[in-house]
């Protein structure tokens, strides 16, 4: 029996509380096992040796030295790993980017790992193993990337998206387009016509916790890898292939996860872990450093955008267009083509463009961030949407909601829009408080928009009832957010029982069916989903155990707050079974009682969001405070409202951070300049005012409960609400992420 | 929504830039089909080169809903049919 998974909850008992997180107890007394956190008996330190060059051919490796220090139990080299991949392009690129092979592509690369007894001795080791690099020219910069004559990093990319297809290699690994209507003729309408470049620099998610798994590899082939992971299965599925191994023979536990934001969607040093644990026979734990995190993790792209908006004085935009040109790293992907398609997503135009460019450079290998792509597209879009509104002395809002894309809108990147929700998010930010409240001196404010695509996913949960009633969940998709308060919310909603009566755990790969990955804004979408039916189904089956007791037929048994009814005249007497009752003679009426969802759950929906900020500029340091900040976002229904309120204001604090200090700075020698938090700054807690929150709630008709994702959108409109609020604050607009002190202190003075 | 295959209605399928250069250019193409299943094969059926891309992650909005993963959806009636890249997330 198919789930039903259309609205059908409108009244709700339990979702919507703010249960306490089953984990928080835990978290707060230092009792949950991290990814750092595993031991082994017998285990080894593992290390990884790095390339201190962005670009070099590797011409000879010498580990023999390293390999006979005593302590050292393997050295494992990209001799060690096979390309298994079958031609996989995307299988070899990750495989290559967890060990070099014949070239290093960035500083950080792998070129070795060692496995010995304790650190010291690894670290010994490292330094015995002597590479001969020939140095190559590099390339770090988007645009310079893309240039004729630039440092060539593949010579087996040939640009997809160009007819005839190129028969020259480039950095240049991708063109895309999209929009509908003429945007020339479109400009030619304008009134005004706004045009104005930008560049954003690459950031790091910035997860607290760094990268850290054991891995144990038995001699007959069968593993075990406990891992900091958005997605275990995943790093099953990974990890066998590039390793050979069998996929039910490796065993991943996700551990708790300190953050991931995108970031631990991909192996990484998982690999190298597994790989020298079975040269050693013996287990491997392998942690990397937060300088080992930012120069050989995955940040997202740096850019450079070109818009362009034409607007007539009564606010119709006539045309829009935009160029974005994204760093993938040093292996090809459509980061830029992800920012094409959700540029102008907030927006009915008639006429709209978008040209996408990706390239790679030689830079750490770029993994999703929390709505991939998008902010960088949004921030310049958003800018010079503000620069429209004010070139027409429209209110910048008034101007959003008479272009505000809405059901019936034909997509910038495509689609006709069903029912969504940037309308109501930007009535709600006319009407809140924040957009009509006095400012300061040197003060400003902004607002801008966001859009994400939202998406769901295969996803599996096994419930069981305990013999004495009470209710146990295993979920595929890890704990990032509270998700374990929100499933059983839901089973609690779905059974008629107390929350504290479901127990919810995340099972490791050997328990459930694939599940995908914590990312996409879908683990509370897809998951409730399969908890509610893996609950239907449970409660089925407890509908037949309660007829079998009575000696009645299934259809005169219902099932009504969390309990079994027999229904009809010639009932009235049957007091009702409880689950505590009929899980009590489980053994007597068919066994364990238990209820199993395997489901793909399509149909997230997309989501919008309208953020309001304010921001003070010092005008003697160009040094910019955020004294106050309002995310509005729609969240369908939010099931546990403080794990959404905590979603946007993550995102809105990561976006703080990203607008205004954070940014990768390679020096030009190719290498990272700053890889620590020291040098790259997230904000703090004092750097960051108390983020408001509105949540709106317009089901989703796609979800039983009417749910949405909410993870990711709330990174997407800070850069252009912060930018908007420096313009107001100190008169000038910046067009270059971060807005830091030095680039803000610049631009003021250049107005002078 | 599932489907029982003998409902196939003409689509006009709508196409994103990369898969364009692959019939010939047109933005769209007109493509018998009852589900998402019925059209992938069709379309790997009569276009080479298809076939690698849906190996690689093609979703399918229908009516501006999205869908990744469930090829046994019905493709309506008269529906809005758009092929799109799949996005991951973070």
């Amino acid at each position: 029996m198919p789930l039903d998974t259309s609205l059908v909850r409108k009244q709700f008992k339990v979702i919507g509380t703010r249960v306490r997180r089953p984990d928080g107890i835990d978290k707060v007394t230092g009792r949950a096992k991290y990814g750092a956190d595993a031991f082994a008996p017998g285990q080894l330190i593992g290390l990884v040796l790095r390339s201190p060059h962005a670009h070099a051919r590797i011409k000879k490796i010498d580990i023999s030295k390293a390999e006979k220090l005593q302590g050292v139990k393997a050295v494992i080299t990209a001799a060690d790993l096979p390309d298994l991949t079958g031609g996989d392009r995307g299988m070899r690129d990750i495989l290559e980017n967890c060990m070099a092979r014949s070239k290093a592509l960035y500083d950080g690369h792998a070129v070795a790992a060692v496995a010995a007894v304790d650190a010291h001795t690894a670290k010994q080791a490292l330094k015995l193993i002597k590479i001969d690099y020939e140095v190559l020219p590099h390339v770090t910069d988007v645009d310079e990337a893309l240039k004729p004559g630039a440092p060539l990093i593949h010579d087996d990319i040939f640009t997809d998206g160009i007819e005839p297809k190129p028969t020259k290699p480039s950095n240049f690994c991708k063109l895309a387009e999209y929009g509908h209507g003429d945007v020339e003729a479109g400009f030619k309408e304008a009134d005004f016509v706004i045009e104005k470049s930008y560049k954003t620099e690459q950031t790091h998610q910035g997860y607290i916790e760094p990268h850290a798994c054991l891995a144990n590899v038995s001699p007959d082939g069968v593993a075990e890898l406990w891992v900091t992971t958005q997605g275990p299965f995943v790093y099953r599925n990974h990890c066998a292939a590039l390793l050979g191994l069998d996929a039910n023979k490796l065993r991943v536990t996700a551990s708790e996860i300190g953050g991931g934001f995108g970031g631990k969607t991909h192996v990484w040093a998982e690999p190298l872990a597994l790989a020298l644990s079975r040269k050693a026979n013996r287990p491997v734990k392998l942690t990397m450093t937060r300088d080992e995190v930012f120069r050989a993790t995955g940040p997202t792209s740096s850019a450079s955008i070109d818009v362009k908006v034409g607007v007539k004085k009564d606010g119709t935009v006539t045309a829009a267009f935009a160029e974005l040109r994204y760093q993938n790293g040093a292996f090809p992907f459509t980061w830029a083509e992800f920012g094409a398609m959700t540029a102008f997503a907030c927006y009915d135009f008639k006429n709209v463009k978008t040209v996408s460019r990706d390239a790679v450079v030689n830079r750490p290998k770029c993994a999703a961030y929390r709505a991939p792509s998008a902010p960088i597209a949004a921030f310049a879009v958003e800018s010079t949407m503000d620069m429209a509104a004010k070139a027409i002395g429209m209110d910048p809002i008034d101007f959003r909601i008479k272009n505000a894309a809405r059901e019936g809108t034909k997509s910038s990147y495509g689609p006709v829009f069903g029912p969504i929700g940037i309308g109501p998010t930007l009535e709600a930010a006319k009407k809140h408080a924040h957009w009509n409240a006095p400012l300061g001196e040197n003060q400003g404010r902004g607002m801008a928009c966001g859009f994400w695509f939202n998406f769901g996913g295969q996803t599996c949960v096994d419930l069981n009832v305990t013999p004495d009633g009470s209710v146990t969940v295993a979920l595929g998709t890890i704990d990032v957010g509270g998700s374990r308060a929100s499933m059983a919310l839901a089973v609690a909603e779905e059974l008629g029982v107390a929350y504290e009566q479901v127990r919810c755990v995340v099972a490791d790969t050997s328990s459930l069916g694939h599940n995908d990955m914590t990312d996409g804004s879908r683990g509370t979408f897809s998951s409730s989903m399969a908890a509610v039916d893996a609950a239907r189904k449970a409660i089925h089956t407890m509908r037949e155990r309660a007829a079998k007791i009575w000696e009645i037929p299934l259809d005169e048994v219902e099932w009504i707050d969390g309990q079994a009814k027999a229904v009809g005249e010639k009932h009235g007497n049957k007091a009702p079974l409880s689950i505590k009752e009929i899980a009590a003679q489980a053994a007597n009426t068919g066994g364990p009682i238990a209820g199993h969802s395997e489901i793909v759950a399509d149909g997230a929906g997309v989501s919008f969001a309208t953020h309001i900020c304010d921001a003070e500029v010092d005008p003697e340091t160009g040094r910019t405070s955020i004294k106050r900040y309002t995310v509005i976002q729609d969240a369908g229904k939010a099931m546990h409202p403080s794990y959404v309120e905590g979603q946007y204001q993550g995102g809105a604090a990561q976006g703080i951070g990203w607008a205004l200090n954070e940014e990768y700075i390679y020096g030009k020698d190719g290498r990272l300049q700053n890889a620590g938090f020291l040098d790259y700054r997230i904000p703090v807690c004092s750097d960051l005012p108390f983020i408001d929150t509105q949540i709106l709630e317009i089901p989703n008709p796609n979800h039983p409960y009417g749910v949405r994702g909410v993870g990711e959108t709330s990174i997407v409109p800070p850069l252009g609400a912060i930018g908007n609020a420096i313009s107001n604050a100190a008169g000038v607009r910046l067009n270059h992420v971060p807005m830091s002190p030095p680039r803000v202190l610049k631009a003021i003075k250049d107005a002078r | 929504m599932t489907a029982s295959l003998d409902t196939s209605h003409l689509h006009d399928v709508h196409l994103w830039g990369a898969l364009r250069p692959l019939v010939g250019g047109a933005t769209s193409i007109p493509m018998r089909a009852a589900t998402i299943r019925e059209l992938f094969r069709k379309l790997s059926d009569e276009y080479p080169g298809m076939e690698a891309h849906i190996k690689r992650g093609v979703a399918v909005s229908i009516d501006g809903k999205i869908y990744r993963d469930q090829w046994d959806t019905v493709l309506p009636a008269g529906a809005e049919i758009y092929l799109m890249p799949r996005v991951p997330g973070g």
